[in-house]
């Protein structure tokens, strides 16, 4: 019986191997600096299919996805409380990409079945983890909604439909804005084959988005020694009124 | 040219901050104020989070404020026994500010909170001054400027225990009132980012009876401190403090203090309170619009506290 449960085990996580059609991936830039003078971003993503077997008469669809770390937000909404718009609901999405961006060869429908999107969280929709909404609310997809909107509008969530070029059945690239206000972590890399809408291969790698140089240190100053953060701001304020001060009165006397 | 704020998480033009910081800086020239309750609500426009903004106007003021009692100190007209006085009162409340806020943050009416602060405060201190001075510019237009006779006035600041000299100021007063309005700007302060000033300097003329001439510096002297504090309690509490946003504000802010002044020394002082006042009732008409119109995105993002 262990033997039996162990082969069984064995076919379902080996498929790899008798795997036909694979992704050799390659990035412009695996790491992405966030400097003083950060601008945002474009990252290629460009790659080819190595494939073992003959051309199969179903063409091929590339679906590639990046996502920023998930956090955890609250959406509000305003409302008119005695002739004035202030917050009232409130709906907590458990995990929120800060970014996220996906681009594929082919529409939407085409490339992807809905059933295979469900599974591997691809469209934006899905990679948004809602779990519950307070009861009060009722509405709570509009919240969802609401996210995605505000997000799409400042280029923060992006569906790029046909946006990765193809060709030949081989070889693809596919290239990502990141917009300036992008925040730090690591943002996970995916591309999808498809075939009918059927996930046939997928690879995974990291972008990684630090801040670097004076960036890195204020933050990492900020966040581990506060009162040291606090107290070079106030030095520096103190200093340049002083200086500022004693400049102009140079200045008056001269 | 583009410059990535390491603490707002923004992306924002240097050349508009170093503007912002400049406008705001020959506004508080021209006025004598600190420009804090401009400044806050500007950097609302532009984009940066209200909790930073709040906290790095704090600590931007404390640059000003210095650069001003500086000037202050060698004129000798800064009571530094009032401003004592009236430091701790303000330090009390500047922390009993930052839970507020704080409370109100997890809440989530943080930025209604603010703004119907800046609503209320902008709308009585400009109404009171454009009164005020339109009131001056006729007297001084039907009287060919006679001043108006001062008399010493008695009332229920002077009925109260804890008497204390202060003799800058040449007042026998208690110390309760000085302590009360002090707790209560301090509050303001650390809720609106604001030094308080245009709040401290009418009510030190009109309930404590101080002398004008040491109002402004006293009122200067004792913001340094609140405001300081301020800034270190957003600090070690919220991480709000953008060091790089503040240098950026102060660069504009002191160049634009001295142009301002130079403009200010050629204009008169009943049309410099009245083009003040039109400024405070402006920015408090933008505010009250925004809270009374529909808005256009109904939706908010923002992050869940206690990560």
């Amino acid at each position: 019986m262990r033997i039996l449960v162990a082969l069984l085990l064995l076919c379902t996580t080996l498929p790899l191997p008798l795997r036909a059609e694979e992704v050799v991936l390659g990035l412009s830039r695996n790491r992405v600096a966030i400097t003083t003078n950060f601008d945002g971003s474009e990252i290629l993503i460009f790659g080819a299919v190595k494939r073992e077997e003959p051309l199969q008469a179903e063409p091929l669809e590339v679906v590639v996805t990046v996502a920023g770390p998930s956090e955890h937000v609250t959406v509000r909404r305003k409302d008119r409380r005695a002739g004035i718009w202030l917050n009232s609901a409130a709906v907590e999405i458990d995990a929120a990409p800060s970014f996220y961006a996906v681009a594929t060869s082919a529409p939407m429908r085409d490339a992807l079945l809905a059933i295979e999107d469900l599974r591997h969280r691809v469209s934006i929709p899905r990679a948004i983890r809602s779990v519950g909404a307070p009861a009060e609310v009722g509405d709570a997809q509009l919240f969802t909604r609401a996210l995605i909107r505000i997000r799409e509008e400042s280029g923060l969530y992006q569906t790029l439909e046909g946006a990765v070029q193809f060709r030949e059945q081989t070889l693809f690239n596919a290239s990502i804005a990141l917009p300036a206000n992008l925040t730090e972590g690591a943002y996970a890399t995916r591309i999808f084959l498809t075939r009918g809408g059927e996930v046939v291969a997928q690879y995974e790698t990291v972008i990684e988005v630090d801040k670097v140089g004076l960036e890195r240190f204020l933050y990492t100053l900020s966040r581990e020694q506060p009162l040291i953060y606090g107290l070079l701001s106030l030095a520096i304020a103190i200093l340049a009124g002083w200086g500022a001060s004693a400049a102009f009165r140079l200045l008056r006397q001269s | 040219m583009q410059i990535y704020l390491p603490i707002a998480e923004v992306s924002v033009n240097a050349f508009l901050l170093l503007g912002l910081g400049g406008l705001v800086g020959i506004l508080s020239g021209m006025f004598g104020v600190g420009g804090g309750f401009l400044l806050t609500p500007l950097l609302f426009f532009v984009g940066i989070p209200p909790t930073v903004a709040v906290a790095t106007g704090a600590n931007q003021i404390v640059a000003s404020s210095f650069s001003g009692v500086l000037a202050h100190l060698r004129r000798k007209t800064v009571d530094l026994r009032m401003g004592t006085v009236l430091l701790a009162g303000g330090l009390v409340g500047a922390a009993i500010g930052v839970v507020v806020f704080n409370y109100l943050k997890s809440l989530g009416q943080v930025d209604l909170l603010v703004t119907l602060c800046y609503v209320l405060f902008l709308g009585i201190v400009g109404a009171l001054m454009f009164v005020e001075s339109l009131r001056a510019i006729r007297r001084s237009r039907a009287a060919g400027g006679v001043p108006a006779p001062k008399r010493r006035q008695r009332n229920w600041v002077h009925t109260m225990p804890f008497k204390m000299r202060f003799r800058t100021s040449g007042l026998y007063i208690s110390v309760i009132p000085p302590l009360i309005v002090s707790i209560l700007v301090g509050v303001l302060v650390a809720i609106m980012g604001v030094g308080g000033g245009f709040i401290m300097v009418p009510a030190m003329i009109y309930i404590l009876g101080m002398p004008t001439k040491v109002v402004v510096g006293t009122s200067l002297f004792q913001i340094i401190f609140v405001t300081g504090f301020t800034t270190l309690l957003h600090a070690t509490t919220n991480y709000t403090v953008d060091m790089v946003l503040a240098v950026l504000l102060l660069i504009g802010g002191v160049i634009g203090a001295q142009i301002g002044t130079g403009i200010g020394v050629r204009m008169k002082a009943e049309q410099l309170r009245v083009l003040l006042a039109l400024l405070v009732l402006a920015v408090c008409g933008k505010l009250a619009l925004d809270l009374l119109l529909q808005p256009s995105e109904l939706y908010s993002i923002g992050p869940t506290g206690g990560r």
